[in-house]
């Protein structure tokens, strides 16, 4: 057990100097160089910033500092906001996303298991049709649509009922995160009635069902003792992608409500070549992404006794 | 050895050759036959196929038969929703107005009131005076007036109180505008309730813009008080009054154009990569898919920025080339792996083995053989890889990193449309429509190839 963690953790540990070594490299092919945009500087000037950061040297160096600097935790300064680091940035940042997106899981999970099994349960009945119509739409309509029409929503709500029950845009107390994590949430939620969907029926026609049945327990401790639970297990494997998906799918709801994410910060970085804001967000989340896979690997094996892990 | 052990030629009863054994009662279907019939049965995937063909047609023939250019701007007609008026009234050219004097606005009905018929040429206010008045604030509003929301843009700041006449020439479009005018006190603060009124402003032309805008040939023919038609948009126009339909059928050029080519590179890619990896096998093998774990561990939408950022985009460059090349860059790794845990599969079919036995050469066993077999599966990932590219690049666009302007895409359009969704919910809703059209049919055509191809899955549902 603790050896495969080990294991695991090493490997994830390559696989994120691979995402920082590929990170330095696009980042490198970046046509000019970060002060290529600055205003207003004499060659001179120019020329003592680029020794400053260590833009002279030649690439292999770079990459060296850059590579000792990423294992201290250090990502460097913000070219364009003064006096911040990029570890400022992240610190600041991160946990508003990293609420959302905690937020916007639970609610993609527990709707995600709900519906898939009461799909499952009336199987081609109306709730059934019902539910895999709004799936299909959940998984074929934009996230910022959804974010747009959650917003809309928000406005009409407001509006009738005469005050601001739930704010329309920024961050601060729960009110402000339901309506964004659960649009965020929302096409997560589609793919996992899906999955369940499935996984239920086939737990269904189970022999185990049909002897719990047999015993005489009463069809709710069947339903939440031994079909919602083993049904739910291949839910879990897919979370460690869905918390990609939704991290990432955080940028368009950070964006749309106003939410002072990291996700928007990054956008913003983007748009402003701010070359070590991109480079230290993309390794960061890389890095998260890859424990969050790992973890979730790790948590089946307890959940899942079948699964040996070695 | 007696000659009655060894058979004998009359021991045995030549077969007759018409003796009827076993008859097959249907025809027999070879895999892709009995494919294309569950396809069929499948009501769903069949009418998405549909949707797909009306949607190429749309982009390719679309612009034939609607051959407005999408960067033409129809400045009588900004974010106008589908189906508006078109109708537009001659009108002589623009005179000043002098303005109404306090003994005028003394003899008004009302607190506020319009001075002439409002025109998108202008709107004439005049107001009786308010007593104890130092000037006025003037607002203009496209809501009725709220207090709770304020009195709308600011159009004029009067600091006089013999002046109560107001124009307003800024902007105006044909549509409903409420007007506020407040009074300000000695210090230029305002001062008491605001008195307001509603103004449908009438879409005006003058003899010389109608001929300029091409709706008459001559000055002459426009006659004053005719009423002319504005150029038809059927879906309305957005807001720098471009056809939103041709906007429409060229942006679906950059979105189709990028969910169809790039999954079917990355897939390309993919299948070569992941036939190499599972035929060869061993330590090849075990290296090449570590390398293509590293790839699929990338933060995928975070690496199609940073590529797009490292591609760059040149001047007059729409970044559609870009995007595709970081789409196959970042996108080959799963059908990689799913080709090469099929090869590795039907490496050990019996077919293979006696097909090597008859002398097949290794080219000849991947590509009549693995290939063809792994095909079913790839052409359902294929399917699936369309409405994710769709995706990406309309996620891209919307946070301003896709397509740069002015070449429409469906998420660009969105991320327009999206800023007036309260105003203009049209600007928004079509390319929003036809996204999700989009990716809806592929998605359902996805699962009927799946449940059609991939015989594992035919027992679920």
């Amino acid at each position: 057990m603790l050896r495969y963690a080990l294991k695991r953790l090493l490997q994830g540990l390559v696989t994120v100097w691979f995402i920082a070594t590929a990170t330095f490299f696009a980042m490198h092919a970046v046509p000019g160089d970060p002060l290529s945009n600055e205003k207003a500087t004499t060659a001179q000037i120019r020329q003592n910033l680029l020794a400053k950061y260590g833009l002279d040297r030649p690439w292999y160096t770079q990459y060296g500092i850059y590579l000792r600097n990423m294992s201290q935790g250090d990502f460097g300064i913000s070219f364009t906001q003064q006096n911040r680091s990029v570890n400022d940035i992240i610190r600041q940042h991160f946990p508003v996303s990293a609420t959302l997106g905690i937020l916007s899981i639970v609610f993609a999970g527990i709707g995600g298991v709900l519906w898939g099994a009461l799909t499952a349960l009336y199987r081609n009945r109306l709730p059934d049709v019902v539910i895999m119509f709004l799936v299909i739409l959940g998984i074929s309509v934009p996230s910022f649509v959804f974010a747009a029409l959650g917003q809309l929503g928000l406005v009409q709500l407001n509006e009738i009922v005469g005050r601001t029950v739930l704010p329309v845009a920024g961050w601060g107390s729960v009110a402000h995160m339901l309506v964004p994590a659960l649009v965020l949430g929302l096409g997560t939620m589609a793919f996992l009635t899906r999955l369940m969907r499935s996984s239920m029926l086939e737990v269904l026609n189970a022999d185990y069902i049909r002897t719990a049945r047999s015993k005489g327990l009463p069809s709710t401790r069947i339903f939440l003792k031994h079909e919602l639970r083993n049904a739910s297990l291949p839910v879990v494997t897919v979370l460690g992608p869905a918390i990609a998906t939704i991290t990432t799918g955080g940028f368009v709801v950070e964006l749309v409500f106003a939410i002072p994410g990291l996700g928007r910060y990054f956008v913003q970085a983007v748009q402003q070549l701010d070359y070590t804001v991109i480079m230290g967000t993309t390794v960061f989340y890389g890095a998260f992404l890859v424990l969050m896979v790992i973890v979730v690997d790790i948590v089946y094996g307890f959940i899942d006794p079948r699964v040996r892990l070695e | 050895m007696t000659a009655t052990s060894a058979p004998r030629a009359v021991d045995f009863e030549p077969v007759r050759v018409d003796r009827v054994h076993a008859r097959l009662t249907r025809p027999s279907l070879s895999y892709w036959q009995d494919a294309w019939l569950r396809l069929e049965r499948n009501r769903r995937a069949f009418y998405s196929m549909y949707l797909i063909v009306g949607l190429l047609a749309f982009t390719v023939a679309g612009p034939w038969l609607w051959p407005i250019d999408p960067a033409d701007q129809d400045l009588d007609q900004v974010s106008e929703p589908p189906g508006a008026d078109r109708t537009v009234r001659v009108i002589d050219a623009y005179a000043p107005w002098a303005g109404a004097s306090l003994a005028q606005a003394e003899r008004l009905d009302a607190p506020l009131a319009l001075a002439e018929p409002p025109t998108t040429q202008a709107v004439r206010l005049v107001w009786k005076p308010i007593a104890g008045a130092h000037g006025y604030h003037v607002y203009r509003n496209i809501f009725a007036p709220d207090p709770r929301y304020g009195l709308g843009l600011p159009v004029g700041a009067i600091e006089s109180a013999v002046v109560v006449f107001f124009e307003d020439r800024l902007d105006l479009a044909p549509r409903r505008y409420w007007y506020a005018v407040v009074a300000l006190d000695a210090d230029g603060n305002e001062h008491g309730p605001a008195i307001s009124t509603e103004a449908r402003v009438e879409r005006v032309i003058t003899p010389y813009q109608a001929v300029q805008r091409g709706l008459v040939a001559a000055e002459a023919d426009a006659r004053l008080g005719a009423t002319l038609e504005l150029p038809l948009h059927p879906l309305g126009t957005d807001y720098l009054g471009r056809d939103m339909l041709a906007r429409l059928m060229h942006g679906a050029r950059v979105s189709l154009f990028i969910g169809l080519v790039a999954p079917a590179l990355y897939v390309l890619l993919g299948i070569f990569y992941g036939s190499v990896a599972g035929f060869l096998a061993g330590r090849t093998d075990q290296l090449l898919m570590r390398f293509a774990d590293f790839v699929v561990a990338l933060p995928f939408l975070l690496f199609m920025i940073l590529f797009k950022i490292a591609f760059g985009i040149g001047p007059g460059e729409s970044g559609i080339f870009p995007m595709l090349v970081a789409l196959v860059l970042l996108g080959w790794p799963t059908t990689a792996r799913l080709v090469r845990g099929q090869i590795l599969q039907i490496r050990e079919e019996g077919y293979i083995g006696a097909s090597r036995l008859l002398g097949a050469s290794t080219s000849y066993l991947v590509l009549r053989h693995m290939i063809p077999n792994t095909l079913g599966v790839v052409l359902v990932t294929l399917t699936f890889a369309v409405p994710s590219a769709i995706f990406t690049e309309a996620f891209l666009s919307f946070i301003g990193m896709g397509v740069a302007p002015p070449t429409p895409s469906w998420g660009s359009m969105c991320n327009e449309g999206i800023k007036t969704m309260l105003s203009h919910p049209h600007e928004l809703i079509f390319p929003a429509l036809f996204i999700s059209l989009t990716v809806l049919a592929f998605n359902l055509l996805g699962d009927g190839l799946r449940d059609a191809l991939d015989a594992r899955m035919r027992s679920r549902e």
